[in-house]
């Protein structure tokens, strides 16, 4: 069939060539054009694949290859991780009462065996969400081109490094060719100004950021955050931050690397070490945008303005201050953007005007891809230390990788959880897409440290409120949204 | 995958905005194998009612939009997960292409890898479109690719881009796959040369 396609000549292949007008280039177009493999006359370019991960949903990918009898071109760039149907009660395989569910973990294991691809299987200590496990182990690096058939793979990008999800038909051609076809995005840059105040963390930056610029808001753009206050996050309120790219609609999210990202990064299993250290230490310090260098559309916030956010409605953009009262729909002049606010209103069961702090919490999760790591394990235990979860409420802590339980461990975390009465369980994605069975109750409000709030995703007809770690605590002991700052007034700095 | 043929088949509305990939096939499906009929989980939380009964409010299933080729939706439609099977679910039902102003952009790609051809026109002509198959449940679309144009049930066209490559993968139901793995030797040339310090590889461990 390609000889069929070459032999009409369709779609050249271009010669590439350096632009010579603008010198000074973004750190997104230094990484893209690093992995362009060829450029068609049609503008689509060919990307090489550094990493690419796998899951326990990837099966169907693994089946083209099988029927088409094409072998992984590179198993040694693809590492596999099953995480969103594995129980987080225990880490027995047989524990998975739906033998569908079941038999995509077992397929994730027998495919990676079958192609030589390193998997961090349910009973490895190492395994994890796979956007928690990538940073963790050291596979995703500055730099780098990754991607994975999951949306939240922008997660990656906090690095440095060029990472977005793709469809299960992409994940069958990275695994046959370790490359993708791609039309290059425009380029985005989100700046943060100033600092930002006590309890003001990255999940309500990025939230922030999406009720500014809306959820379609960079259809079709690479973003890249910069300025003082994403300069001042740690590694880990980056990835937090790049997570939720997806959620206004971008192809991908960065983070130009800097000693934050050199310092996380170095000593990880997967990094290179002594003299290869050395050569991609500097070779990451190229990576950050020229000064000078034009980026297609430029947003600015103010840190100073971003206050501790929640989500009221069943879109990420439709997040406030926790100091805010709940949309009346009267005041919205545009017909539709009334009809969306009346549905969502209905489906949240929530009154026009109420004060956000008056809405109820049913239900609490910490963790996911966005907000499991050891720093927000930290920070929320900061919160909830010595108190108690309030009577009615069902609150859950789930770690986003077996690594990060096991410091949570050693750190006490897990008994400051217990203790207040939160669930301490396994790694997985559990709650935040319910693919597991982990889900809440119809009619349950969830303080959910996740990145979608969408209609039915925790459970047919759970209203989910997305919120930061610390806001996620804050609600459990009170049993309804709060301002966690008015905790951390009482308690010391959190 | 089927070659693309032309549509002229009644259009059912998709009218809220950001409508995601959740609804379009609820995450409990995710588990299901490519061999089963997708078209029965589309929509399903909005379709079915708790007892399993139909949801007779539902747009495609009141009787004027149950043959529906076509969806006219809002901006941003299938945002959010890249879940492939949102497009099985539709393709599945039937549903053989979808006009919106914009649209999540992974499922954009996985649509064109499924014969389900994605086609974006500007607002104001999606907001005709909709006022139009709303007035007159059952009013028809056309959807000619060779042409690159949509014929409104007023007989107004609209023309449409697509990327020259996709649309010929459409109209002769070939995929992407073979296309590249006719170029294996420039990629094996590119990892020669791929200059990648930094790349942390597992037989290094």
């Amino acid at each position: 069939m390609f000889r069929f396609f070459r032999s009409l000549g369709y779609f050249k292949i271009k010669k590439m060539e350096m632009d010579t007008l603008h010198p000074q280039r973004t750190m997104f177009e230094k990484i893209w054009s690093r992995h362009q493999i060829m450029e068609r006359d049609d503008g689509k370019v060919l990307l090489y694949v550094d990493k690419h991960w796998v899951h326990d949903i990837s099966a169907a990918a693994f089946a083209i290859l099988r029927q088409r009898h094409i072998a992984v071109h590179a198993p040694s760039r693809t590492f596999a991780s099953p995480d969103h149907y594995i129980p987080t009660s225990s880490r027995n395989l047989a524990d998975i009462a739906d033998p569908e569910k079941r038999g995509m973990v077992d397929a994730l294991r027998r495919d990676a065996a079958s192609n030589g691809i390193t998997l961090f299987g349910i009973d490895d200590p190492r395994q994890g969400i796979m956007h928690v496990l990538g940073p963790e182990q050291g596979v995703s690096l500055p730099g780098e081109t990754i991607v994975c058939g999951d949306s939240h793979t922008s997660t990656h990008g906090a690095l440095g490094a060029l990472a977005f999800g793709i469809g299960a038909t992409e994940v069958a051609h990275v695994l046959a060719t370790q490359s993708i076809w791609q039309d290059k995005p425009k380029t985005m840059r989100i700046t943060v100004n100033g600092a930002l105040g006590e309890g003001v963390t990255a999940k309500d930056v990025i939230l922030a950021i999406i009720a500014r610029i809306g959820a379609a808001g960079a259809i079709g753009h690479a973003i890249e955050y910069a300025g003082p206050a994403i300069e001042s996050l740690s590694m880990e309120g980056r990835l937090t931050l790049c997570n939720m790219s997806i959620e206004a609609g971008a192809r991908a999210g960065m983070v130009a690397p800097d000693e934050t990202t050199f310092a996380y990064v170095k000593g990880r299993p997967y990094v290179p070490g002594g003299e290869d250290w050395e050569h991609a230490l500097a070779d990451w310090r190229t990576l950050a945008s020229d000064p000078g260098a034009r980026f297609d559309r430029e947003v600015t916030l103010d840190a100073g303005e971003i206050h501790p956010m929640m989500t009221w409605g069943t879109s990420p953009e439709n997040a406030l201050p926790i100091t805010g009262r709940v949309p009346d729909p009267e005041k919205i002049a545009e017909p539709e953007k009334r009809a969306a606010c009346e549905r969502m209103l209905d489906y949240m069961g929530l009154t026009p005007g109420m004060p956000l702090t008056d809405i109820p919490v049913d239900r609490v999760f910490i963790g996911s891809c966005t907000n499991g790591r050891i720093e927000d394990l930290r920070s929320a235990a900061a919160i909830v230390k010595g108190k108690n979860v309030a009577a009615g409420v069902e609150a859950w802590v789930v770690p986003g990788s077996g690594l990060v339980k096991t410091q949570a461990e050693a750190e006490g975390l897990d008994r400051v959880f217990t203790a207040a009465g939160f669930q301490w369980r396994h790694a997985g994605c559990s709650m935040c897409l319910t693919t597991n069975g982990d889900m809440a109750a119809p009619g349950q409000h969830c303080a959910s440290t996740t990145n979608r709030n969408f209609v039915g995703r925790q459970g047919s007809g759970v209203r989910t409120h997305l919120v930061s770690p610390i806001m996620a605590a804050a609600a459990a002991l009170t049993g309804r949204f709060t301002d966690v700052r008015t905790l951390i007034g009482k308690a010391g700095r959190a | 995958m089927k070659a693309f043929q032309a549509i002229d088949a009644p259009a059912a509305p998709i009218a809220q905005p950001d409508f995601d990939t959740d609804q379009i096939i609820p995450s409990r499906y995710l588990q299901k194998l490519r061999d089963n009929d997708f078209g029965a989980f589309l929509f399903r939380d909005l379709r079915f009612r708790k007892d399993g009964t139909e949801n007779p409010d539902f747009v495609i299933n009141k009787p004027a939009y149950r043959q529906s080729r076509v969806l006219v939706a809002e901006r941003n439609f299938a945002c959010g997960s890249s879940r492939e099977h949102a497009v099985w679910a539709l393709h599945d039902y039937g549903i053989q292409a979808v006009i919106a102003p914009s649209f999540g952009d992974i499922f954009f790609a996985n649509a064109l890898k499924n014969g389900l051809l994605p086609i974006v026109l500007p607002h104001p002509a999606v907001a005709d479109l909709l006022a139009a198959i709303e007035t007159l449940p059952g009013s028809r679309i056309r959807v000619d690719l060779e042409t690159q144009t949509v014929a409104a049930p007023d007989g107004t066209t609209h023309a449409f881009s697509i990327d020259p490559f996709s649309k010929y993968c459409l109209l002769n139901g070939i995929d992407e796959l073979d296309y590249t793995l006719g170029h294996l030797d420039r990629i094996e040339e590119f990892e020669k040369r791929h200059d990648a310090p930094a790349t942390a590889r597992a037989d290094r461990q």
